[in-house]
């Protein structure tokens, strides 16, 4: 991904030179030239065309405030209830992720959705530890919410 | 109504909300039984509301008065991405110092985990 990228910048500073005119907007439309380029000529990288996996990024990072909006109204909402109606509990779920910062994304990621704080990870990587602020009702959709955060970091990381 | 005007009221709304936010996480702090449902209410409603008094900060200097301070959105930033991790190492550190779960937890999974390896 980088590669390709660091080939786009390339072109784009090539355009310049063409053209003499070191201005931002030469830049800019060099770079769109030169994304066009990379686009038909994704068969011959190894990786898949790069745009792909900045697309998926910008996705996550909105994944990641709508998150925060929803998980802050409702813990607001247990916060104002006038009678403390909780069950807290921590319960065990297993990952698939492998690489490092994939499984920091998703324990920040899960740390910000609603009702859910990731305790601990285990040594293998292989399982995460979270206390869920009110158990019996959330367990089964945190799973499924947890299920598209990890598609969602997949998809940024597949190659 | 001038653009001044609606801007400012949208950033006075912008600014009260997080000073809302922040006051319920306060709230929440006291009310709340044990240190990790606590540390719920402090990771993600303050963070939120931080976030929401800086970006009414900016959005003021920014439309009034004309001047773009590109170190509030790094201080967004960086609230944004560090929040979390505090939240997680404070009640991770809470845990393995044995600092017990609220009495009414329904289940402790971990809890049967570190018995297995013996505690760290």
């Amino acid at each position: 991904m980088s590669f390709q990228l660091l080939i786009n910048l390339v072109m784009a500073v090539i355009w310049m030179f063409m053209n003499d005119a070191w201005t931002f907007a030469s830049f800019i439309s060099g770079y769109a030239i030169g994304l066009v380029i990379v686009y038909f000529l994704r068969a011959f990288f190894p990786h898949r065309f790069y745009f792909l996996g900045i697309m998926a990024t910008i996705k996550l990072l909105f994944i990641f405030l709508r998150e925060l909006v929803l998980s802050t109204v409702e813990v607001v909402g247990q916060i104002l209830r006038p009678k403390l109606n909780i069950t807290p509990g921590i319960f065990a779920m297993d990952i698939e992720l492998e690489k490092n910062w994939e499984i920091t994304v998703l324990s920040c990621l899960i740390t910000l959705t609603p009702g859910t704080l990731v305790v601990d990870v285990s040594p293998d990587n292989k399982t995460l530890y979270i206390h869920a602020m009110d158990l019996p009702d959330v367990e089964k959709a945190k799973k499924d919410i947890k299920n598209t955060f990890e598609k969602a970091i997949q998809e940024v990381s597949r190659t | 109504m001038s653009v001044n005007e609606i801007s400012s009221w949208i950033v006075g709304i912008i600014v009260l909300i997080g000073a809302i936010l922040s006051l319920v996480s306060a709230v929440g702090l006291v009310r709340l039984p044990d240190i990790y449902t606590r540390s719920h209410a402090a990771t993600k409603a303050a963070t939120l509301s931080v976030m929401l008094v800086l970006l009414g900060t900016f959005l003021f200097f920014a439309v009034i008065e004309d001047l773009v301070s590109a170190r509030i959105l790094l201080g967004i930033v960086f609230v944004f991405i560090t929040a979390p991790v505090g939240g997680h190492l404070i009640s991770r550190a809470a845990y393995h110092s044995g600092v017990s779960l609220w009495d009414r937890s329904t289940q402790d999974q971990l809890h049967a985990k570190k018995k297995k390896h013996g505690s760290s």
